[in-house]
Formats: C-alpha cells, structure tokens, sequence
C-alpha cells in the first residue's frame, strides 16, 4: 500500500531541468526525509507533490487518485497539507486565530456568514486541540508575528494540522532555528510520527534531524535521484558520501 | 527564546467596544452638540454617507487586504439608481435604496468576476478603468441622467411605516437619524461579516495569501465575494448621497471620488474597523472649513493626509487604539 506515488516526475524551467525523472513512494505512516545539496531540487520536488505547480512529464497518485494536475485546494481537501521554507503564517492575527482559520476551513465552514452554537463548540475544542498539540497554550493569544522563529514554526504547523492531514509535506522545518528551536520542532515532528501515525514528507538540512527522525532517507543532487534507503544504509553508501555528505563535513 | 513585552499583546477586546460606544454616543447626540460647534446638521449626514461609503471600501482595502481605486464608480451608480427610481418608479425612499444597491451591487458582482485573477496593482488599474467607464456613460447619455449637470427633478419621500409617517423629506433632524438608522444596519451588517468564518477568511487571504491557499481557502472566489459586497455597501451609501442631494451628478463617479474614499480609510486608519469612519469625518469637516476660506481646500487636506500617514501609519483611530487594534 502506497500514501503517495510518485512516477517519474521531470520539471523543467525553460532549458532548465530542475528535476529530473524522480520516482519515490511512502507508506502510510511512514516519515520520509529527502535531503540534497543546495539546488538539488528538493523545493522544485515538493512543489509538485503539493500542488505549487505541475511538473512538465510524469504523474503524482496520492491515495490511489492522480492528482498531478489538481489545484491546491483539492489537495487539501483531500487531506495533504504543506509548511514552507521560509514560514507563512497570519502575522497580525493571534495563534488562536491563525488556528482558527485553518479548523474552520477544514470543517467546511468557511464561507458560513455565522456560526450555531454546536458548530462553535466544534471549532473551539478544535483550537484548543491543535493549540495544545503544538505546545502554545501560554501564547495562544499573541499575536504570531511576534513569536519567536520556532514558536512561528510550531503555529505554523499546528496550523496545517487542523486539515487532519493524512500527508503532511514539510520544507525545511528547522531552517533558520538554533539549538534550542530544533531540538523543540524536531520533537513536535517525533511526537506527531510517533503519537499520532502522521504519514510526513519532509525536506531538511540538519543531519541529526534527519537521521534521528527518518524512516527512510531519499538523496538528491543536481534533479535527480542519487540514493534512497533507511539512515543507516544512506550514510554507509559511498555515492552519497562523496557528493553530500563527505563534502559536508 | 521570546519575550513577553506588554507591546506585544492585543489590546483587550474591552478597547474596541469602548471604541464602538463612544462612536454610538456621539453619531446619536449629534444634533444635540453639533450647532453649538458651530456645524449644521447636513454636515453629519454627509460624514454619515461618505462614513459608510469608507468602511464600505474598507472592507476590500483594510480586510481583505485588496486595493480598488474605483469604487467611486459603485457609489456613483447607487446614487443614479436611487435617483431614477425616485424620478421615474415611483416615490419610494425604501424602493429608491433598494434599487441603488442592486444597481451598484450587481456591476460590482459581474465585473469582479472579471478582476478577481488580477492582483495589486493592476487589480487597482482595472478598477480605475471601469469607474472611468461608468463615469463617461453617466456623463454622456443626456437623455437618462442629465449629463453633466446631474440628474435632478426629484426628491426623497416621506417614510411611511404604516402606522406613522415620517418626513424624512423637510425635517433635518429626522431625515438625519434615518440616515443613521440606515448607518447601524449597514455598520451592523458588516460587523458580524467580518467576525464570521467567512470575514475570517479575508483576514487570511490579507494576511498571506499562500497560507490561505494551502488551508483550502479559494481566494478567487472569496475575493470576488468580498468585492460584491463591499460595492453593495458602497451603492447604499451612493443611494444615501443621492436622497441627502436630491441629486446625482456624474462627479460621484469620477475617480477624484474613488481617490477621496480612499484617503479617508487610510487616513483613519484602515485596520480599525471605525477607522474609515473618523477618516471621513476628518475630511469632510476640512472641506467643509477650509474652502469657506480658499477654493484651493485639496491641498490643504491633501497636506493634512501625507501629515496623517507620516506620524500615524495606522491612521489617527489605529494610533488612538493601539497596535493590533481592529
């Protein structure tokens, strides 16, 4: 059984190949990590899968449907759910707002003019719900562009987790963050692969987040597909080594 | 790690209620301290009118975070549509509003189906341009609307209730707490839109747009839903203008208009939802002073705006309420 299949995909920006017939699958459950050098074409990769764009050749199955040509909100609707490289959040609204949105939309409610009052009770325990999850409670009622960069990170996430996503497509989590934020967002990462059986994609630089969390490791470099396997076969494989890894450190 | 700074939390929803009642107490006191400032009722039902036509903008501009250069065209449109009803329907008031919305209100729904793909900008272009359209249909078909000097020869209508008449139509003071009446349906309206799922959702498409997308917000659509409404609000406010008048000319179309209403949101503060309404107060009450002294009033409040949104960015209400405030 397969979550997301990926078959072949190529993407090319005018003469540019920026990725080029990549093919991966997951598990239901499973927490993949694709790592690579810069340019490799990891970003353009997830683009594809998440609905940003379609790729030039190739096709997307996720949950049994092609979706390689569906617009973004029929994705989410069908339960994938994406965070970005660089954070997008609601800045001038409130964690619990920035929330909210995302709890309301996902139970079809958004374009209702009012509420009923069991509706509301709904969306309430929701936020508290996701609130909790993401470990927000004390500042739930600031506003998110003040938080810290992890803080931002976790609404971020907390956000897209109202969706109830059965996949869930995160750029580079811990971009930008020191110690102490990775540690904090790679955990709510483990808690949400490990509690809750969230099947996760994700796109990171920090090699310990990597090898700690990931079931399964996909390389790429230069667009295309360089390895795949579990950590402990990617960091012995010699190709690897010498084109990321070696280089690295 | 973050710190907590006093700056950093909301002002407590008891500010913006304390906003909205002391907004309530002066609109409905009006007629008691206005003539001892030495002002004349009219001039609060043209604050009122131009009032509603602001936050009516504002609801695209500060709420969902799109700008239109044109909704002089909408107001415009309200106000003939009010005006021919009176002139040629029948003598109705309530027909009369009615008329004017669905006049302005349905060119803003067809023609935003048309913008909605196009963004800052040239979203703000394409307003322009159909306001100026509107603006030369009024002004060259004679026949209709009278062509450049105005569509006149009628006049707005006892209000009759059933049981009671009002007349609206020779006492000030009545007619100014019908316009107000009007105001806190209108106002009210656009309260609870903006606190309901869909009103939240234009937050988040004004806030970050991708975000939006990726929680499974149709933008399109609710941008043009935001636009149509928004216009709709802007024709009952034209529609208003043209009983305050008894008169509609082509000028409430043109885009000098579109530029003023802006000016007032803005100037007001367009993240506080009694911003635009203390922006239009501001400007009118200038216009009305300074060009009793100078023909030349534009550049007078013209210095008054770029002062405003130099020292206050958030506007004079955004300043008064703090940051966040809404």
């Amino acid at each position: 059984m397969t979550m997301l299949d990926v078959r072949n995909v190529s993407k090319h920006f005018g003469r540019l190949a920026a990725v080029s017939e990549i093919s991966m699958q997951v598990a239901p459950g499973e927490l993949r990590a694709i790592i690579g050098p810069n340019g490799a074409g990891k970003t353009t990769f997830f683009n594809m899968i998440s609905g940003f764009f379609a790729p030039t050749t190739g096709d997307i199955v996720f949950d049994g449907v092609t979706v390689t040509k569906l617009p973004v909100a029929a994705r989410v609707a069908m339960g994938m759910a994406r965070t970005f490289q660089i954070t997008e959040i609601f800045p001038e609204l409130t964690v619990r707002e920035n929330i909210r949105i995302g709890v309301e939309s996902s139970l079809g409610l958004r374009q209702r003019f009012w509420l009923r009052a069991r509706d509301l009770a709904v969306v309430r325990r929701g936020i508290d719900e996701a609130v909790t999850q993401a470990g927000l409670t004390s500042k739930a009622d600031r506003l998110v562009g003040e938080l810290s960069h992890g803080d931002q990170r976790a609404a971020e996430i907390a956000t897209a987790l109202t969706l109830k996503p059965r996949l869930l497509l995160l750029d580079e989590p811990t971009a930008g963050m020191g110690e102490h934020e990775t540690y904090a967002v790679a955990n709510l990462i483990r808690r949400l692969h490990k509690n809750s059986a969230y099947t996760i994609v994700l796109i990171e630089h920090d090699m310990r987040v990597v090898f700690n969390l990931a079931d399964k490791i996909t390389v790429l470099a230069e667009g295309r597909m360089l390895a795949e396997g579990t950590p402990a076969e990617i960091a012995e494989n010699p190709a690897v080594q010498e084109a990321y890894l070696g280089k690295a450190e | 790690m973050s710190v907590t700074t006093a700056d950093a939390v909301r002002p407590l929803p008891g500010r913006r209620w304390l906003t909205a009642a002391i907004v309530w107490a002066l609109l409905l006191s009006v007629p008691a301290w206005l003539p001892m400032l030495g002002g004349y009722t009219a001039l609060a039902a043209r604050v009122l009118v131009l009032g509603l036509a602001a936050m009516s903008f504002n609801l695209l501009l500060g709420f969902t975070g799109v700008m239109s250069f044109g909704h002089a065209a909408y107001f415009g449109l309200g106000a003939y549509g009010a005006g021919l009803t009176l002139k040629y329907l029948a003598a109705s008031t309530p027909l009369a509003m009615l008329m004017g919305v669905l006049l302005g209100g349905v060119a803003g729904t067809l023609f935003g189906l048309l913008i909605v793909r196009r963004r800052g900008v040239y979203f703000a272009m394409v307003t322009v341009a159909f306001g100026q359209i509107a603006f030369y249909i009024a002004y060259s078909w004679n026949d209709l609307t009278g062509g450049y000097d105005g569509l006149r020869g009628f006049t707005r209508a006892p209000l009759d209730l059933g049981f009671a008449t009002i007349d609206i139509a020779n006492n000030d003071i009545a007619f100014y707490y019908f316009l107000l009446a009007v105001f806190a349906v209108a106002t009210g309206l656009q309260g609870l839109l903006l606190a309901s799922p869909f009103g939240r959702t234009l937050l988040a498409i004004r806030e970050n747009e991708r975000r939006a997308r990726f929680l499974g917000i149709p933008i399109e659509r609710h941008i043009w839903m935001s636009f149509s409404i928004s216009c709709a609000f802007t024709a009952l406010a034209g529609a208003l203008y043209a009983l305050l008048n008894n008169f509609a000319d082509p000028m409430g179309l043109h885009y000098t208009l579109s530029g003023e209403i802006v000016i007032m949101a803005v100037m007001g503060g367009m993240r506080a939802f009694w911003g635009p309404l203390v922006g239009a107060t501001l400007f009118v009450v200038a216009q009305d002073y300074i060009s009793s002294i100078t023909v030349n009033w534009m550049s007078f409040v013209g210095l008054i705006f770029v002062l405003v949104v130099l020292f206050f960015p958030r506007g004079l209400l955004g300043m008064l309420q703090g940051r966040g405030g809404r």
